[in-house]
């Protein structure tokens, strides 16, 4: 067993509260993405469940144990560095052996369990390689099998792809997903990178200044983002924010009104947010009219920036669309899909 | 012509520092070799090195220059390596430590030797601090030329409280360039505090031991001052055979011979420090 429970955490630097009270349980095998922009806490967290940073309240345990008061080296855990952290002085083959050889462990299993983890990596024609030899990615590499080689059951990732370049990050990030799949740690991964929080994790903890705005699957944070923030944090394009109130059976703001048929009565004339995503919204010949401002071909579809009374919205529309800068055109909103927040909160509203 | 102006930007930035070593270094060791092999008549001979191996004190200057290297140089780096390692884990006040260890480094050596002495002569401080504790009934004789022990500990706590402080600097400065990650992955994949420092800080620190062991042996060879104040010529030592041949003996040549072994010296030194401590090729981050 190592699920991972975090309860009532809180963490402060000087008198910057970075972690409030944070509660979090993460399951056996779970791969559990820590996702939001920089200064939210995410790191500040996965270095408190590494003990490099010591909390100021709560408990956090590991399986049974309870791991607050422990150094890093007794709680049974790797971790793979935003730097990466691989010791220059050391080989490829010693860096990946270090954590054995600090626990001591006989020199066969070493060699072996070494030998192991460079072939799960595709490190073997590099073991007697020094890491300034290496490439940035063969370098994360061997930060991540220098992890796994360890058999900790937790692996904690601080937002390992982040130096990569785009197409390399694309490569480690689906190799990542499968070792993860093979290997079955209990993981905790940093990412400010929604798309990689979506594609790699199990759920997701959106994290937003040192609090869990949402904690969900990435689907479910995806289709019902629990506030404007997240809502606007996942997804690329992130999702559409319009202003306004219901009034006479549509939702009017500012130079626009969208029809609405179905709505909780006690809704009517309620300040709200209305969010929609840009694949959520077509254009059509008749509907919500709006002027065109940039159209941006992206291959697979063209992206339509467009100005709905006076706010910008995305449009995911076919690649052939033809329209053109200054077109005046007409939308129409999939109502199902329209999420509602309150104007003052951004929390969700429930239809 | 700003194309131009850039190229020799660099070489007129480096003006100042080429003439100075040439006027102050370069000059005084070509003047130094001449000096060395040139005959008091005129012609080339290596008479001034006979004459110096001949020298009732040059052995002992060799084997005590050599013996003061051997003493100081490991103890000063194990010393400041301590301390270095003692104000980089950031405990509470580290900052006061800095300052007071680097202290002796504005005190010039003549000065430091002089303070010394007024601890270990005859009526020193050393000798009333233990006679006022009832430890001795007479004065020690510490620096008494047949109390060669003495004078040897007494120059080489003189020359670790006066130089240690450089050394520490240059190893604090290492410390600090090392990434906290590097710390802090040591510590995550199960290294205790000792194996940290001895599997990751001291490979880590290496380019900045060789400094400081490369500075401390040129300094070390050449040990003058301190010595001088404390043990006067009961303790010779190369640099100060070389003083006492040009100013007492009126005798450039053999002193310059010996500046010249010096030199040899030291250059062996750092040549074996670069091959031994240098980082290998393969390890140098592009």
């Amino acid at each position: 067993m190592s699920s991972i429970a975090i309860d009532a955490v809180s963490k402060i630097f000087g008198k910057t509260p970075a972690l409030k009270d944070i509660a979090l349980d993460i399951r056996d095998g779970e791969f559990m993405v820590l996702l939001g922009p920089s200064g939210c806490g995410k790191t500040t967290l996965l270095r408190c469940v590494a003990g490099l940073e010591q909390v100021n309240s709560g408990r956090i345990r590991i399986g049974e144990r309870d791991v607050t008061d422990l150094a890093p080296r007794d709680r049974n855990i790797a971790m793979v560095f935003q730097s990466y952290a691989v010791f220059p002085h050391m080989t490829v083959g010693s860096n990946i052996g270090f954590g054995l050889r600090m626990k001591r462990r006989p020199k066969p299993e070493i060699e072996r369990r070494v030998r192991e983890g460079a072939e799960l990596l595709g490190l073997v024609p590099f073991l007697d390689r020094y890491p300034a030899q290496l490439s940035g990615g063969q370098r994360q590499r061997v930060a991540v099998a220098r992890a796994l080689v360890m058999d900790a059951p937790v692996l904690l990732m601080d937002e390992p792809l982040s130096n990569l370049d785009a197409l390399l990050r694309l490569q480690a990030r689906a190799d990542l997903k499968r070792l993860h799949k093979e290997v079955k740690r209990t993981t905790i991964y940093v990412t400010h990178d929604q798309v990689e929080a979506m594609s790699m994790g199990d759920r997701i903890a959106v994290m937003r200044e040192g609090a869990i705005e949402q904690l969900g699957a990435p689907m479910e944070i995806y289709d019902n983002p629990a506030t404007q923030f997240v809502g606007g944090f996942i997804g690329s394009p992130p999702m559409n924010f319009l202003r306004g109130a219901i009034r006479d059976g549509s939702f009017t703001g500012d130079g626009f009104a969208v029809p609405i048929t179905r709505m909780r009565g006690d809704l009517q004339g309620r300040e709200m947010v209305l969010g929609v995503r840009a694949e959520h919204i077509t254009i059509a010949d008749d509907g919500i009219p709006a002027r065109v401002m940039v159209v941006e071909p992206l291959g697979s579809h063209a992206l339509v920036t467009v100005l709905v009374g006076k706010t910008a919205v995305k449009v995911q529309a076919p690649i052939d669309v033809a329209v053109r800068p200054d077109q005046a055109i007409n939308l129409h909103f999939d109502e199902a899909t329209l999420r509602w927040m309150d104007a003052g909160t951004g929390s969700a509203i429930q239809r | 012509m700003r194309t131009r102006t850039e190229r020799f930007l660099p070489f007129a930035l480096l003006l100042p520092t080429i003439a100075f070593l040439t006027l102050l270094i370069v000059i005084p060791m070509v003047q130094a070799l001449l000096l060395s092999v040139m005959a008091e008549s005129d012609g080339l001979s290596l008479d001034n090195f006979q004459r110096m191996f001949a020298d009732v004190n040059f052995s002992d200057a060799w084997r005590n220059t050599l013996l003061l290297l051997i003493l100081i140089v490991p103890l000063q780096i194990v010393l400041a390596l301590v301390m270095a390692l003692l104000i980089n884990s950031r405990f509470r006040g580290h900052g006061i430590f800095l300052y007071i260890y680097a202290i002796p480094l504005a005190i010039s050596d003549l000065a430091a030797g002089i303070l010394w002495l007024a601890v270990f002569t005859e009526r020193g401080y050393l000798n009333s601090t233990l006679q006022n504790a009832g430890v001795i009934d007479q004065p020690v004789l510490w620096l008494s030329f047949d109390n060669f022990a003495g004078i040897l500990s007494a120059i080489v706590i003189a020359e670790s409280w006066r130089a240690t402080a450089l050394v520490l600097v240059i190893l604090i400065a290492g410390l600090q360039l090392i990434p906290r990650d590097f710390f802090e992955a040591a510590d995550l994949f199960g290294a205790n505090r000792l194996r940290r420092t001895v599997h990751v800080v001291l490979p880590l620190l290496r380019p900045s031991l060789q400094s400081a062991l490369i500075i401390r042996t040129i300094f070390a060879f050449q040990t003058f001052a301190v010595v001088f104040a404390l043990a006067g010529r009961n303790m010779p030592v190369l640099a100060g055979e070389a003083y006492t041949w040009y100013a007492t003996n009126r005798n450039e040549h053999v002193a310059a011979a010996y500046a010249v072994v010096v030199l040899g010296l030291t250059v062996v030194a750092i040549i074996v420090y670069l091959r031994v401590l240098g980082l290998r090729e393969a390890e140098v981050q592009r």
